[in-house]
């Protein structure tokens, strides 16, 4: 193998790189915003509220997220609709077909850990907030939200560090991030394993350095309980 | 009724294919994280560097770049051995090896992490009385310790399967007959791209709820022989 290739398209492989940051931070962002009011009708007491993020979150966890991609940059064109409307301009962009369907992809397997962190958070609590004459927006405010965001946070870096993996399918919808650059680095030089390595390298780099980051806002977040160990099942 | 333009067959293909992969890289990933977990419990310093590489390489990386980079990489591995033995004739290795190749590696390395968990958690005593009743080592993983592991890595093995059975459509990416590729060529011929890959998305929730099933069904086998309070 000859990795003088590498060197020379390192520069590329960096600003493919960025890509990829660019679709994991978007849609991570967006994501969460989607997951919390998600979580929250999942746990409605009233059950077609629930039936609704059910099912949303099921189709999403239970198809493959290539399709979901596939569906949303083939598919939407199909209609006619959508080709006069407003939104094709948005549509037709590759980068931000990625970025829909990594949204609603990450929105509802975060929504899933949402709830789970909420449903954590001991009875005696709600109780208490109730027994102090909260609303039940104070008290999702002020108590609820703020424990669950502890307790989420290992599974939460677990999401993410998914999500950057999941990003390498938009090389498929002729995005350029690192493997889609990777892909056509390596249709001009025609050396696979040397480029391919060579993003793998940098993949398991970034995921690296999210781990750490995550380490330190964990122990930053939790450190009142006095100890690190909150444990969530995370989702294999 | 939903017209499929003649493609329904075609994609009732694309679904055994997909359970053929998913099944064959189960199987393989299933020993490659038996073996993996024993070589991180391992007293030899080497075996366990070797088990936490492993884990971390595949676990740090993107799912569809282990599939490219074996699909890719295991001609040019196959030919360099085969060099040694004299044989210099072009191999190539097929869509479905590479999938199960690359799958079960991926499959065996969150394996690793699930039966090393179940393995930790067989008290010592279970051992000790293995071998107190003159068990050799094999005897006593597969009489005593293996049913033991089996039923509490089964919830976490059942997750891995469903992420395994999404993971199957990324080989449709180096040419596999899957659902997904027949997806692709049914979109190709007749331009109804969303009919065709929500009617995929179907068939994967439809093979989700089966697994979602049996892995129930084989989870209330695993503990038969256990009191709940």
């Amino acid at each position: 193998m000859d990795f003088s290739v590498v060197v020379e398209y390192f520069p590329r492989l960096l600003e493919g790189a960025w890509v990829s940051l660019q679709l994991v931070i978007v849609s991570i962002v967006l994501g969460g915003v989607f997951a919390l009011p998600i979580a929250l009708a999942r746990i409605s007491p009233v059950a077609w509220i629930r039936a609704v993020p059910f099912a949303y979150i099921f189709f999403f966890r239970g198809t493959p997220l290539l399709v979901q991609i596939f569906l949303v940059y083939y598919g939407a064109s199909q209609f006619d609709v959508v080709r006069e409307s407003f939104l094709w301009p948005i549509l037709r962009e590759p980068f931000w077909c990625a970025i829909i369907a990594f949204t609603l992809n990450t929105s509802a397997y975060t929504a899933e850990i949402f709830r789970g962190a909420i449903q954590a958070i001991p009875q005696g609590e709600v109780e208490a907030c109730k027994v102090l004459g909260m609303t039940k927006a104070q008290m999702y405010r002020r108590i609820l939200l703020p424990r669950a965001f502890g307790i989420v946070l290992p599974a939460y870096g677990n999401e993410i560090i998914l999500m950057l993996k999941g990003s390498a399918l938009a090389s498929t919808i002729t995005i350029l991030d690192l493997t889609g650059m990777a892909r056509t680095i390596i249709a001009r030089t025609y050396t696979p394993m040397e480029i391919f390595l060579a993003a793998g390298a940098i993949y398991l780099l970034i995921s690296i350095v999210i781990i750490a980051i995550f380490r330190q806002i964990e122990l930053r977040q939790n450190r009142y309980l006095g100890t690190l160990s909150i444990k969530v099942p995370d989702k294999g | 009724m939903i017209d499929l333009h003649g493609f329904g067959d075609q994609l009732l293909q694309g679904a055994v294919v997909t359970l053929e992969l998913a099944l064959s890289s189960l199987f393989v990933g299933l020993i490659l994280g038996l073996l993996g977990a024993s070589a991180k419990l391992s007293s030899f310093k080497v075996l366990r560097w070797i088990a936490h590489g492993y884990t971390t390489i595949i676990r740090g990386i993107p799912e569809l770049l282990t599939v490219l980079i074996i699909y890719f990489g295991a001609t040019s591995v196959l030919m360099a051995i085969a060099g040694v033995f004299g044989y210099d004739e072009y191999i190539e290795v097929g869509a479905f090896a590479a999938g199960v190749t690359a799958l079960g590696l991926t499959f065996g390395a969150y394996a690793t992490e699930v039966f090393r968990g179940a393995l930790q958690s067989i008290p010592k005593g279970q051992h000790e009385a293995a071998i107190a009743l003159g068990m050799g080592p094999i005897r006593k993983f597969y009489r005593i310790i293996l049913p033991q592991v089996w039923r509490i890595a089964l919830p976490g093995l059942g997750n891995l399967f469903l992420v395994l059975l999404k993971d199957t459509a990324l080989v449709s990416v180096v040419g596999l007959d899957d659902i997904m590729r027949k997806a692709n060529i049914a979109v190709s011929s007749t331009k109804e791209a969303f009919l065709f890959y929500l009617v995929a998305a179907f068939m994967y929730l439809a093979l989700t709820i089966i697994s979602m099933v049996f892995v129930s069904y084989m989870e209330k086998r695993a503990s038969r022989g256990l009191i709940r309070g």
